[in-house]
């Protein structure tokens, strides 16, 4: 009956202050259009200079390769020196040079060697420019043998397969994580700011001596936002799915319960936040360090949690997106998978409890 | 008027300073963030977990898999005996790539045929499925050349010979690491500013400030000198500890880091102000701040190259500060690049500062009510 009242009070308060319904809303929505639109890690149409000194028959052939794929823009030069500038002024990603004994060289030993040279600044996108520029160079020489009619002599053959992403889409498993950072920065935000009102006004110690106990007033605080929250995920969810055609290979009903338990760890740290902080100034700035960065970085959303040393992988196990996130791409993109899903929800109950004992903790302290 | 800007600045640096919990928060979590940040946000493999399907255990296998294992980026987790075995491996996570050995790799090899290998990789996250691809195919192409020499191949007729300039050995972290140094300045330039006119709004101190004989322009300078301040400090730590600590190569020179790192503040600063300005409560500037600080983040290149991104998109970045000083942090650290050739990047920062930090000011003015 008291959680009655109390609940209607604070769904009012919401509906009141536009504010909140815009972070679980808009927030969202705005964000997930942009970053779905705006993150890939494919790199897809390399600037890429090409030098040839000496142009006849043997380069021309060569250098068709990098024309018809899909994945640079080659821009001829005359000198080296020329493209080296180039790369200064980012205008070029790499620089393939033929020297002008290319065709010598590829009559008289057999061999002709290219010289490549990747700008490495960006270490990850020159991996992949790398492998690009390996694949150009393998589909050449099996051409080259077959015009030829010799057998293309190599050792091994390699025949990839990547399993849940073939196409190896990286907005296919960038989305799904956003999805996670996204609803960290709601959850938190929502309750941080809002309950810290509250203890600035005094009204929260107005609340917390009528005859309501803690766990009704916890209770209340919690379930409009959890609520609001939850919308919030639905709509990331079929945005994801229909407007960016993410597959959703598991079912709803596991995502929606692994958000349920998410949202009360975030829930739950961001009254954390306000009852330690007790003012909406230092709680803002709180709530921007611990959701936001950790999210991004330490969650599995870009940065892989098995690369990270051992003492950083650790660490990322209080950052509660990091279960979320492994989850949502599993779901996503390969099933139920319970041995993966179950020790993640775990991990988010666990966090969950940990966050709401300590809030009503310190919430109860401090009326002391 | 410069005694009372001053004025006004030291008091917005003590409104800072003196309360414990909003220090703790400034000066604390971004040295923290940038150590484990700088150490959890790589793109480098180092010991994929894989597995091995060998269906020909046989003296060229066996060589083949040494140098798999020998790498320092993979890490043999299991050896599998079915497909069933492979499918749960890769499924549940336990290995992010399985090495698949063809029933007839041995007796192919020495016929002269290629033998045939698979991997099989879990393409949940794309990314380390391409990089593990693109290390395990380094090892097979090695294991190409030693036996081509070994059986009298000769060479391929043409061969790459691949360099990667301004970072030889490819290492992410010399990327990453001075982002995260333009990413928390931006953070604490935007905290700074961004709820420092909402909380006088609220508590209605900010009537009072504008009733005083100082003009907007004033009190816009005095509310922008404790971010520049706090923020040239935190980026100055932040720096210190890329080269000392991770060891990020410095090759340009501190004044065109510094020239960069100004108008970046400026234009944040700019930016924080409008927040501010523009919201009646601390939450709307909060919101304000997050709206800016989010896309700003992940539309500047810091983790997904802004090249990728589509041509509207790639428009949008135009107006983001962080974008620009970026380049400038990076081409600083590893191109050694100079003032003079950065300075397609840095007008756009000043002109962003102007806009902002003009529109704040008037709006100072305007919001009263």
């Amino acid at each position: 009956m008291r959680l009655r009242g109390l609940l209607r009070k604070e769904s009012l308060q919401i509906l009141r202050d536009p504010s909140s319904i815009a972070i679980a809303f808009v927030m969202p929505v705005v964000l997930l259009f942009i970053f779905g639109y705006g993150v890939s890690l494919d790199a897809r149409r390399v600037p890429l200079a090409l030098v040839v000194e000496q142009p006849n028959r043997d380069t021309a052939s060569f250098v068709a390769g990098f024309f018809q794929s899909p994945y640079f823009v080659p821009v001829p030069f005359a000198t080296v020196q020329d493209a080296d500038a180039a790369m200064e002024e980012h205008l070029v990603d790499g620089i393939v040079w033929l020297r002008s004994d290319f065709s010598r060289q590829m009559l008289s030993q057999g061999n002709a060697p290219v010289g490549v040279i990747v700008n490495g600044v960006d270490a990850n996108n020159a991996r992949l420019i790398e492998g690009y520029l390996q694949q150009v160079w393998a589909d050449w020489l099996a051409k080259f043998a077959a015009t030829k009619g010799i057998p293309l002599k190599t050792a091994v053959r390699v025949d990839v397969r990547v399993w849940f992403n073939p196409a190896v889409r990286s907005k296919d498993f960038l989305i799904p994580g956003l999805i996670g950072v996204i609803m960290t920065l709601t959850g938190a935000l929502l309750t941080a700011m809002v309950v810290a009102r509250e203890w600035e006004r005094g009204t929260m110690e107005s609340l917390l001596v009528t005859p309501a106990d803690i766990h009704e007033i916890v209770l209340s605080k919690l379930l409009p936002y959890f609520v609001l929250g939850m919308g919030g995920m639905l709509l990331s969810v079929s945005m994801a799915v229909w407007l960016f055609g993410v597959p959703l290979r598991g079912s709803l009903w596991l995502l929606l319960v692994a958000s349920s338990a998410f949202l009360l760890c975030a829930l739950g740290m961001g009254l954390l936040i306000s009852a330690v902080s007790k003012n909406q100034f230092v709680a803002g700035e709180i709530a921007i360090l611990v959701t936001f960065l950790p999210a991004f970085i330490l969650s599995g959303f870009v940065f892989d949690i098995r690369s990270m040393p051992l003492a950083v992988q650790l660490i990322t196990h209080i950052v509660a997106a990091r279960y979320l996130v492994r989850i949502l791409q599993s779901v996503f993109l390969a099933g139920n998978v319970w041995p993966i899903v179950l020790p993640n929800l775990f991990g988010l109950a666990a966090l969950a409890s940990i966050f709401l004992a300590l809030a009503r903790r310190s919430a109860r302290k401090s009326l002391e | 008027m410069l005694r009372r800007v001053l004025a006004l600045a030291i008091k917005e640096l003590l409104a800072v300073l003196k309360d414990p919990k909003s220090r703790l928060v400034l000066v604390g979590p971004p040295i923290f963030q940038l150590l484990i940040f700088g150490y959890g946000a790589t793109y480098d493999l180092n010991h994929v977990p894989f597995a091995v399907y060998d269906e020909d255990p046989s003296q060229p296998s066996r060589e083949l898999l040494a140098r798999f294992e020998g790498a320092p980026a993979f890490q043999e987790v299991a050896r599998l005996r079915s497909d069933a075995e492979v499918a749960r491996a890769i499924d549940r996570g336990q290995a992010l790539m399985v090495l698949h050995i063809d029933r007839r790799f041995s007796r192919d090899l020495l016929r002269g045929m290629p033998g045939r290998v698979q991997f099989i990789l879990d393409g949940r996250n794309s990314n380390t499925a391409l990089l593990a691809m693109g290390y395990a195919n380094t090892i097979v192409a090695d294991f190409d050349s030693w036996w081509a020499s070994r059986h009298g191949w000769g060479k391929p007729p043409v061969t790459l010979d691949i360099r990667a300039r301004f970072n030889e050995n490819l290492e992410s972290r010399w990327f990453i690491v001075p982002g995260i140094a333009a990413l928390l300045t931006e953070v604490v330039g935007l905290l700074v500013t961004a709820l420092s006119v909402a909380r006088e709004r609220e508590a209605g101190t900010f009537d009072q400030l504008l009733i005083t004989p100082m003009r907007p322009i004033d009190i816009l300078l005095g509310k922008s000198i404790p971010g520049i301040l706090i923020g040239s400090l935190e980026a100055t730590l932040t720096f210190v500890v890329a080269v000392f600590w991770f060891g990020v190569p410095f090759q340009g020179g501190l004044a065109a880091l510094y020239l960069g790192l100004f108008v970046f503040l400026l234009s944040v600063i700019g930016i924080g102000l409008m927040v501010s300005a523009l919201s009646v409560t601390q939450q709307q500037a909060l919101l304000g701040a997050f709206l800016f600080l989010v896309p700003s983040v992940i539309l500047s290149g810091f983790a997904t190259p802004i090249a990728n991104m589509p041509a509207l998109v790639q428009r949008v970045t135009y107006l983001n500060p962080m974008r620009y000083f970026l380049v400038v942090a990076r081409s600083v650290f590893l191109e050694g690049g100079s003032a003079r050739s950065l300075i397609p990047q840095y007008w756009p920062m000043a002109t962003i500062a102007v806009v902002s930090l003009a529109l704040a000011g008037w709006l100072f003015r305007r919001r009263l009510y």
